[in-house]
């Protein structure tokens, strides 16, 4: 008998059921419903894949032989951030994470779903408040996508087809603006101040003009540099008719100020810090936020879920805002294209900011820029070892070991034996920064990691 | 067999559950951040107020102040007002492929050897799941019949995407992008079809079915020209006819010197089946959260792999996964490329997991599905049909439908004023998640997508057609108890839809809603 007859995820793999339903339907075989297929068009062959693992704990012990091969940054202290960052996953947001109900839905309406609604509604608002705006859409891809589709609104609003972006921007948020900017918006990078890792103004004065849709900068950066001279690079946008996107880290919004407050018109940015795990990069989930205005509403691609009322006096009911914008509902007449994004994601960090409350998003900024300072007063008395920036920064610094005489790779090859992962290595992709590293400090580091990775270092520069 | 019982006291969890800033309370909280040690705050000294003032936080942020218990409790709720696909029975999501997402690939993705991984990571550190990212993508290329594959996609939208992206690239790359500039879809295959190549770039060409279902061949035909860069299909369509000429309409294209990508979502009847290779396609793609048993998790996180010919493998997203033969790597070596469509390497999580639903399934284990699919969506086609008001698109053209079939309440539409949007109120009240209709336009009037896949018993089948009957029934001798549902359900029906299109009423966040309708209500309450 075939191996599969009683599969556990195929009950009616039972031979008796499959006959008794091909009886039912009137047929002697599958064959009979896959005659459809013209001959020359089916598979003859048997695809060549490994044998089955039926027993789930034979699978499991697979899986798992394989995912040992990796080293993980719970067992090593890590240093890595540039997109992906390690925070504390409080255990209340895998709880909801791992639910059936939200781990397992799909595209119901409210009325089977409603507290999908309820949740993604509620991520939303309270993205809204970090950020200050009053529409926030359900979550993109990633902090790229989000960027990419901030740009794409900016220029079907006002109609120009260039995008100024620093040059300090993660090459790959890049690479990903760039292809959906591709048809017909030009990206522009602007120079970033070497000594400060600020935005170069005078190259942003020189850059701008009447072509220019919008302006983006991140804040802080990829760099890890706080863009404090947001006053000028507001006015200057502002002063040349282009909107103003700023991508944020959320993480950092307890104690920097809310975009909106600055002048920013569209924000976005990266939820994968309020409760995701890292997962090799598979942690990311973006968000646009705008003001309630229907020339900013009517250019989102997103769903986006709003508070209504229901037949029941008192009841709150959800439902889709200005569905025909879409492309499900309008195909390529739609804004962009809509799918399957990252709604868990999002549901997640709707979880994480509740748990937090505005004083644990406050505490959570001020811990890691007080260890962030802490480090690099220690790493920075290491002979060779300079802070590339003389700005602010909130979790990420740029380390220079120029001086040290070694290649970024060599000294992270030497902190490994320390179970240390160093900082990303900058060489490749800012080469005017020389032998540098991006390094990521959080709240999940303690003063003793810290002071490893100071020895560390010591010992290997 | 067991029972099949229609679930006729259904009762959804209905908490009346608070938006969570109504259960706010100052000063109360969830959980507190690790706080720094002693020496590492005397040393940093006042971090924050030495921040500028331009960019300091002068107000802490407006976020509810609710302790942890009830944090959990919020949710937990919100989660049982919501009917994912491993609790109820979800035939319903047609197109959709709602199979059973095993609980122990969730386990696996929670291993810190897989959580706790971070993205720029050596390459040495990351052995393992760089190997499950080659294997998987060795299966893929089996199952595709294609030569190579990229898992960065976030989704099937996002591998279409991906494939409008390269269809750019290879034009560009020739010199022709100018005039290639028309990409041909069918109407029944995903709006992403037309969507994605249009957000490309590119102008979209529909194709409508001919009297039998299918995708007309003459207007193919007529479409065709040296300026098709492509066509994006899929096949079987939503309506669950495969075209047979499928290979005629790939040549068509082809002796105009287009592409042809073919979409395949709807791929899960077809796994060891029918390949992309054999009917001559360049590229396609499969949703990796659907037919590779990884969960939907409310609309992401998703996979779409984009598979294509070697001939186009330059235009992939980097990096690449290869293997040297004793180590797997990332290469970004590939000039050509596209560039990148997602930050880092996709969602590794639904890799990890569908490598596992593989592993336990193997050939024969796929290829069980694509047969209990068909299997399945027959059997309840003959059921469904025999119940009054229901019919299907091209219903008696002959044809036998594979994994899903679009059906239509024109019929009980016209006879009782009961249209789809009340059925699939209704059939909430029986514990079913509601069905996805079609996507627009709604060429079938009053439509209904089911599919049964191998994941769903007989006695699930007969539950659905059981409760499909009933609210028939109902609709014939108490149409207002149909057209006033759910009844039984978290929340009851909107009543006033056109407020979600009104810009003075739509709220998306909860200061928004503050701000249109409780001022203006406590406004009124004053005045009063």
């Amino acid at each position: 008998m075939s191996k599969i007859a009683g599969h556990p995820y195929i009950p009616n793999s039972v031979p008796e059921v499959k006959e008794q339903m091909l009886k039912e339907i009137g047929i002697n075989s599958v064959e009979d419903i896959f005659k459809e297929i013209p001959d020359h068009l089916r598979f003859k062959g048997k695809m060549n894949l490994p044998e089955p693992i039926l027993s789930e704990y034979a699978l499991r012990r697979h899986v798992e032989g394989i995912l040992a091969k990796n080293k993980n940054c719970k067992d090593n202290i890590s240093f890595l951030g540039g997109g992906t960052w390690q925070h504390y996953v409080p255990a209340v947001c895998d709880t909801i994470a791992s639910r059936d109900e939200f781990l397992t839905a799909y595209v119901g309406d409210a009325y089977s779903d409603h507290g999908k609604f309820q949740a993604l509604f509620e991520t939303a608002s309270m993205v809204g408040e970090l950020v200050d705006m009053d529409v926030v859409n359900t979550p993109t891809y990633d902090w790229a996508n989000a960027i990419a589709i901030s740009c794409r609104m900016a220029s079907r609003i006002n109609g120009r087809k260039e995008i100024l972006v620093p040059k300090s921007m993660s090459p790959g948020r890049l690479m990903v603006v760039n292809n959906y900017c591709k048809p017909d918006i030009r990206i522009i990078q602007v120079d970033y101040d070497l000594n400060t890792g600020l935005l170069n103004l005078a190259d942003l004065r020189r850059k701008i003009s009447t072509n220019t849709s919008a302006v983006y900068f991140e804040n802080p950066s990829f760099l890890g540099v706080i863009e404090t001279q947001v006053e000028e690079i507001v006015k200057i946008a502002k002063d040349n008719g282009a909107i103003v996107i700023v991508g944020v880290d959320p993480s950092s919004l307890g104690v920097l100020e809310a975009p909106a407050k600055y002048g920013a018109d569209i924000v976005c940015g990266e939820l994968q810090p309020l409760g995701m795990h890292m997962q090799w990069g598979g942690g990311l989930s973006g968000f646009i936020a705008t003001r309630d205005e229907k020339e900013f509403v009517a250019e989102y691609p997103s769903l986006l879920f709003g508070i209504t009322t229901t037949s029941k006096e008192g009841e709150y009911g959800f439902g889709e805002v200005f569905y025909e914008r879409t492309s499900y509902a309008s195909r390529e007449k739609g804004k962009d294209f809509i799918g399957t994004c990252t709604a868990l994601y999002g549901i997640t960090a709707g979880v994480y900011l509740a748990l937090m409350g505005p004083k644990g998003m406050q505490e959570l900024g001020e811990g890691i820029m007080q260890r962030v300072q802490y480090a690099i007063s220690k790493l920075t008395k290491i002979e060779g070892v300079k802070l590339a920036f003389n700005g602010y920064n909130f979790k990420e610094f740029v380390l220079n070991f120029d001086e040290t005489g070694k290649t970024v790779a060599e000294i992270n090859e030497g902190l490994k034996a320390f179970n240390i992962f160093g900082g990303k290595d900058l060489s490749k992709d800012f080469p005017e920064l020389g032998q540098s590293a991006l390094y990521c400090i959080t709240e999940v580091h303690t003063q003793e990691d810290i002071d490893k990775l100071v020895e560390a270092l010591e010992a290997v520069c | 067999m067991g029972i099949v019982k229609v679930r006729k006291d259904f009762q959804q969890a209905r908490w009346n559950e608070p938006i969570i800033y109504e259960m706010s309370t100052p000063g109360v909280r969830g959980i507190i951040p690790p706080e720094p040690e002693a020496a590492i705050k005397a040393i940093a000294g006042d971090v924050i107020g030495r921040l500028p003032a331009s960019i300091r936080r002068k107000t802490a942020p407006y976020l509810p102040e609710i302790s942890q218990k009830h944090v959990l409790a919020h949710w937990l709720r919100l989660s049982q007002e919501t009917m994912g696909s491993n609790i109820g029975n979800d035939i319903s999501e047609g197109t959709c492929t709602m199979k059973y997402n095993p609980r122990v690939n969730e386990a696996l993705i929670a291993e810190p050897d897989f959580a706790e991984l971070h993205p720029y990571q050596d390459e040495d550190t990351v052995q393992g799941i760089l190997e499950i990212y080659y294997k998987f993508e060795q299966f893929i290329k089996e199952i595709s019949g294609l030569d190579k594959v990229t898992f960065q996609p976030g989704g099937g939208n996002h591998a279409v995407y991906t494939a409008a992206s390269v269809v750019r690239a290879y034009w560009e790359a020739k010199g022709e992008l100018d005039k290639r500039n028309e990409v041909i879809t069918t109407i029944f295959s995903h709006p992403c079809d037309a969507a994605t190549p249009a957000t490309a770039g590119f102008k979209i060409i529909t194709i409508y079915p001919d009297e039998k279902g299918i995708p007309d061949i003459e207007a193919l035909k007529a479409a065709v020209s040296e300026r098709t860069a492509a066509i994006f299909m899929t096949n079987p369509e939503d309506i669950g006819i495969y075209n047979p000429r499928v290979d005629e309409f790939v040549k068509i294209v082809h002796d105009v010197g287009g592409l042809c990508f073919y979409d395949q979502a709807n791929a899960n009847a077809f796994l060891g089946v029918a390949r992309a290779k054999e009917a001559g396609f360049d590229m396609c793609h499969f949703n990796i959260h659907k037919t590779f048993g990884a969960p939907h998790g409310c609309s992401g996180p998703a996979t779409g792999a984009f598979c294509c010919k070697a001939e186009l493998a330059k235009y992939l997203p980097v990096p690449t996964v290869e293997f040297d033969g004793t180590k797997y790597y990332l290469d970004y070596d590939r000039p050509e490329s596209i560039g990148k469509i997602r930050d880092f390497y996709g969602v590794a999580g639904v890799i990890v997991k569908a490598y596992a639903w593989t592993m336990m399934m193997g050939a024969e284990g796929l290829r069980t599905c694509a047969d209990i699919s068909v299997i399945n969506n027959n059997y309840m086609e003959k059921k469904v049909l025999a119940i009054p008001g229901i019919t299907s698109a091209f219903q008696g053209n002959g044809i036998k439908r594979q994994e899903q079939v679009r059906y239509s309440f024109e019929k009980l539409h016209a006879d009782t004023g009961v249209g789809t949007d009340d059925v699939n109120a209704r059939i909430v009240d029986y514990g079913i998640p509601s069905y996805w209709t079609s996507h627009h336009p709604w060429v079938i009037p009053e439509p209904m997508t089911l599919e049964p896949c191998e994941t769903y018993s007989k006695d699930d089948i007969d539950e659905y057609v059981a409760v499909l009957k009933e609210i028939s029934k109902e609709a014939y001798e108490n149409p207002e108890l149909v057209k006033t549902a759910p009844h039984r359900s978290a929340s009851h029906r909107r009543n006033d839809e056109a407020s979600l299109d009104d810009p003075e009423k739509w709220a998306v966040t909860w200061r928004a809603y503050v701000k249109k309708h409780l001022s203006k209500k406590k406004e009124m309450d004053s005045v009063s």
